[in-house]
């Protein structure tokens, strides 16, 4: 392409002051440029310095933040040097950002049309009154329904995904050039994010736009860039054609990546890397990755790499890039699956339903109450001891829902819930502590599960004093025990979880759930705030301890992928109803229920020249229907009536595979 | 929305209710009565009996608890100790002078307090902010009858601008009380201004950090612009509930500042009737505090309702 780049970053250095006076670097001499109608992928772990890339190429730094040396040129002008009227008539304009939580990036006292109204006359000159059926056009680009009652509601009157198109609707308000994409589907279901990704893509066609996405998400990045650039603490460590380097990369950084993902086709665990990156400053002089690199020589911790030419058009940071590109590829090095050996049933859940609607005061002194359908109905699973059973589905479809409803936390509705034929109460402080003990939890975000304020050896003592009513040296002796476990060392006992890692903290949660020996661990998204790398580490770490204790695991995921590398059985919900259940091999091969086959198929393998098949669009859904089929107002392949009116039958298959779909077995 | 009105509507009577036993139970409890009180050294024998029968006091607790609480309703407390004043007349004039007093600080301090807070917080941290901080902590931390000293040794006695006290009788009309009772609205300003300074910085300092204004600046919009539009809003929601008890705050008898200046307000009025042991007057005095303060924190909490769309709209996604 002979274009001149729209966005071009050249040796730019941005840092803060630190304590002791010295220039702290967070990104260093990073060079980027993108052409229109390219688009490139910026990938790295939390903390790689990817979003401040993204936002300093709009001329933007963080609280805190200076530029150290190094020029940020739109259109060949310096977004640093440019007065303040000058930049924010680009930014918004010509250059568009659509940020990574839009539920939180728009502004929650006004209403949609406002918004979306304030950025058209900022940067197109319009009159009040051509304003509304503009921002209205621009909705319906969006491919938002109805945008005229759209443009009257405030943020948090919409969906995850209906937020996210309203962002984008705003970056394109000024005729945008370029677009940069902060982790643009992050947090969004599979089937929201393969559908706003291919909005995307069509945009970008349509108006010959340059795009750069920010993401740790491989997948995305294959599915809708042509170039990428791997961040590794704050430096470009390689740049290349996107197949390339998610085939052949030159780097070993992204190739640990790469083979940290889990894959839809591959039912093993994928291979974690240990460590992590050098917090800012603390980098020796050497290469920044020497200390988790599996090919690190001598040479490595000597010198710093500089940039150069690889195999494939790729640039790179890497002393060895010629023997890496070399490596065979990263699938064959992944430890095999091994199924847990199957014994009695350890958690049984018959007929179960939940409800949330509790009737009001009022309601229920006027007796004008009409429950809506309940949350989750007619949920029969049952896991033998030792195995794992995975709940998929998107968001809303009832998978945390019924593990509160396992805990105790939530009673049922109906139905009845026993572990080892023993009917547990319902409510949690029903049951007896012997009871609380068998069945322990692990949460989605560490952060928010571990009392702050408490040390690492207070966290794990509580079970520990409660369970077993250990005290004094005992006690400390079996925390350092169970850290082990952990893999986490003796000397994080005195640590609060604030001194600890994303990955390290959800380590010590699985930690303080085996401090009580539990029969049954209920795992709800717990890798989902995780960066893969260490996603990869506890989805390891959870399978050994499986093994080595024969506990029974619950394990709530959306991501497809995930589940398939940890889990036995596997159970599909929507709108908390069962959809299809099973072994793993069984369900992740076929015959699938229509909404399984929908999420299978959105899911974005990191694989370039793979397309996911949309084939039902992603409306959210407020209360399941009253009858019939869960999925009947989605599913791309209703047949009629009968799927409004009537229950699916349960059809059965080999191992106990069961799909409920009017459409017979042999044609799904 | 309506639901939620009449419900918290319904919870404010209860409190009040419960305080009024409270208070009833509590003045019960006290050794002695309106009539010992009253009569001091001759309470005894006959003309103690013969008092207590005038005024109901021989009746069984729960009958004089319903007698008080129905009168109270329809606004009137009965008589003073004396068995002269009706005390609902002079509360009246006393709480007048009290809002007097408060209007004045609330009409001069709230919106000092906002800009001032929004001042602090948008200059975070550079010197603007730090002096104005400072001096917030400072008018925070000096008490009252100290600063109120202060003022009269200034304006009262070198500069000889106003008297010292507040001569004006309680039942002068409004404008009489001009500008006697400007030291006093001065010292519940400064007190008031800090707090809800204080408040509304630390909040404009979060909202200015946050998301959405973030992303308002990368759309390009001019910075004033953002923070009149995009953060204030936000901001300020939480200033309504310190502003709100700062209210009934002011409402309920500012004591220590009415006495030193000697303003007839309902605070000294308590404390007059406190040493007098005047208990008709304390209970009604009591019984309004509280119903102020449970009145003006309904308001601010509707307030924040309509003036939140999350909490004002609660149609869309449940979560």
């Amino acid at each position: 392409m002979g274009l001149d780049p729209v966005i071009e970053l050249t040796e730019l250095s941005i840092g803060f002051t630190g304590r002791d006076g010295q220039d702290v670097p967070v990104l260093r001499d990073v060079s980027l440029a993108v052409r229109p109608g390219e688009s490139l992928g910026i990938v790295g772990e939390s903390g790689s310095g990817k979003s401040t890339v993204a936002l300093a190429a709009m001329g933007f730094l963080k609280h805190g933040l200076r530029r150290l040396t190094g020029q940020v040129r739109f259109d060949g002008r310096d977004m640093f040097a440019l007065s303040r009227q000058d930049r924010e008539a680009i930014r918004g304009g010509q250059l568009g950002l659509i940020p990574q939580n839009s539920g939180q990036a728009l502004t929650p006292t006004m209403r949609i049309g406002a918004q979306l109204c304030e950025a058209l006359r900022l940067h197109c000159n319009l009159a009040q009154s051509q304003c509304l059926p503009r921002a209205e056009a621009l909705l319906a680009q969006v491919r938002l329904p109805d945008p005229g009652a759209i443009m009257q509601r405030y943020p948090h009157q919409l969906s995850g995904g209906q937020q996210q198109r309203v962002a984008i609707a705003m970056a394109l308000a000024g005729e945008p050039r370029a677009l940069l994409l902060d982790e643009p589907t992050t947090g969004l279901d599979v089937t929201t994010q393969a559908h706003i990704l291919a909005l995307l893509r069509d945009l970008a066609v349509e108006r010959n736009m340059a795009m750069v996405f920010v993401s740790h998400d491989l997948g995305v990045i294959a599915h809708s860039c042509q170039r990428v650039a791997v961040m590794y603490a704050g430096e470009v460590v390689l740049d290349g054609p996107a197949q390339e380097v998610l085939k052949r990369p030159a780097h070993p950084y992204p190739r640990a990546l790469l083979s940290a993902i889990p894959r839809l086709c591959d039912a093993r665990l994928p291979r974690a890397l240990d460590g992590r990156p050098p917090a800012p400053g603390q980098g020796g002089a050497g290469c920044a990755f020497a200390d988790r690199c599996a090919m690190v020589q001598t040479g490595c911790r000597q010198v710093h790499p500089d940039l150069t030419r690889a195999p494939g058009g790729q640039t790179v940071r890497c002393l060895r890039a010629d023997e890496v590109v070399a490596l065979t590829p990263h699938a064959a090095d992944r430890p095999a699956l091994r199924h847990g050996p199957s014994g009695d049933v350890a958690l049984h859940l018959r007929d179960v339903a939940i409800c949330y609607h509790r009737p009001g005061l009022a309601a229920r002194l006027l007796g004008r109450d009409t429950p809506p359908p309940a949350t989750v109905d007619g949920i029969s699973l049952e896991v033998r001891a030792g195995q794992t059973l995975g709940l998929v589905g998107e968001s809303g479809s009832g998978k945390s829902t019924i593990l509160k409803a396992v805990a105790g936390l939530m009673p049922p509705l109906a139905g009845e819930i026993s572990a080892r034929g023993a009917v547990l109460p319902t409510q949690v402080r029903r049951r007896r502590p012997d009871t609380l003990r068998k069945i322990q939890m692990i949460f989605q975000n560490p952060d928010e599960s571990l009392n702050p304020r408490q040390t690492i050896e207070q966290i794990l003592a509580q079970p520990l004093r409660l369970y077993f009513g250990l005290e004094g040296v005992q006690l400390r002796e079996r925390a350092a025990e169970l850290l082990e476990t952990v893999r986490l060392g003796a000397h994080m006992l005195d640590r609060l979880p604030g001194q600890l890692s994303g990955g390290e903290k959800q380590r010590v949660a699985v930690a303080r759930a085996f401090a009580a020996e539990p029969d049954i661990v209920l795992c709800d998204e717990v890798t989902s705030a995780l960066d893969v790398s260490v996603q990869a580490a506890v989805l390891d770490l959870l399978d050994d301890l499986k093994r080595s204790k024969h506990t029974t695991y619950v394990f709530v995921s959306h991501d497809l992928a995930v589940v398939r590398a940890l889990a036995d059985q596997v159970a599909v919900l929507y709108q908390g109803r069962l959809c299809e259940a099973g072994p793993v091999e069984q369900v992740y091969s076929g015959p699938s229920h229509p909404y399984t086959a929908l999420l299978l198929n959105a899911v974005l393998e990191p694989v370039t020249g793979h397309a996911p098949h949309l084939e039902a669009e992603d409306v959210v859904e407020l209360s399941p229907p009253a009858s019939g089929c869960p999925f009947q107002r989605r599913c791309p392949r209703k047949l009629g009536r009968i799927c409004d009116t009537e229950s699916p039958p349960e059809q059965m298959g080999a191992d106990g595979h069961s799909i409920r779909c009017h459409i017979p077995r042999a044609e799904l | 929305m309506l639901e939620l009105i009449v419900k918290r509507l319904a919870l404010g009577a209860v409190t009040v209710w419960l305080v009024s036993v409270v208070i009833f139970a509590g003045i019960e409890a006290l050794p002695g009565d309106a009539c010992t009180a009253y009569l001091e050294r001759d309470a005894q024998g006959k003309l103690l009996e013969n008092c207590r029968q005038s005024l109901g006091l021989d009746r069984p607790a729960v009958t004089r608890y319903l007698d008080w609480a129905g009168s109270a309703l329809r606004g009137d407390f009965g008589v003073s100790v004396d068995g002269e004043t009706r005390i609902t007349a002079e509360v009246a004039l006393r709480v007048k002078n009290s809002i007097l007093l408060a209007a004045g600080a609330l009409a001069v301090g709230v919106p000092l307090a906002i800009f001032l807070g929004v001042f602090a917080g948008l200059y975070r941290d550079r010197p603007a902010d730090i002096v104005v901080s400072t001096l917030a902590i400072l008018a925070m931390t000096i008490p009252e009858f100290v600063a109120a000293t202060v003022l009269v040794l200034v304006f009262a006695i070198w500069l000889g601008w106003l008297p010292a006290v507040v001569l004006t009788p309680a039942d002068a009309p409004a404008l009489d009380f001009f500008p006697e009772f400007v030291p006093a609205a001065i010292v519940l300003t400064m007190v008031m201004v800090a707090h809800i300074m204080r408040m509304v910085r630390s909040s404009v300092i979060e909202v200015m950090a946050s998301d959405f204004v973030q992303m308002a600046h990368l759309k390009g919009v001019p910075y004033w612009r953002i923070v009149f539009r995009h953060a204030l809003p936000s901001a300020l929601l939480p200033a309504i509930n310190v502003v709100a008890l700062t209210v009934a705050w002011l409402l309920g008898g500012v004591v220590v500042v009415e006495v030193v200046f000697n303003y007839p307000g309902l605070g000294r009025m308590m404390i007059d009737a406190i040493s007098d042991r005047n208990l008709p007057v304390i209970q009604a005095i009591t019984l309004l505090v509280a119903v102020t303060y449970v009145g003006v924190n309904l308001a601010a909490d509707i307030l924040s309702i309509l003036l939140n769309p999350r909490l004002r709209t609660r149609l869309g996604r449940g979560a």
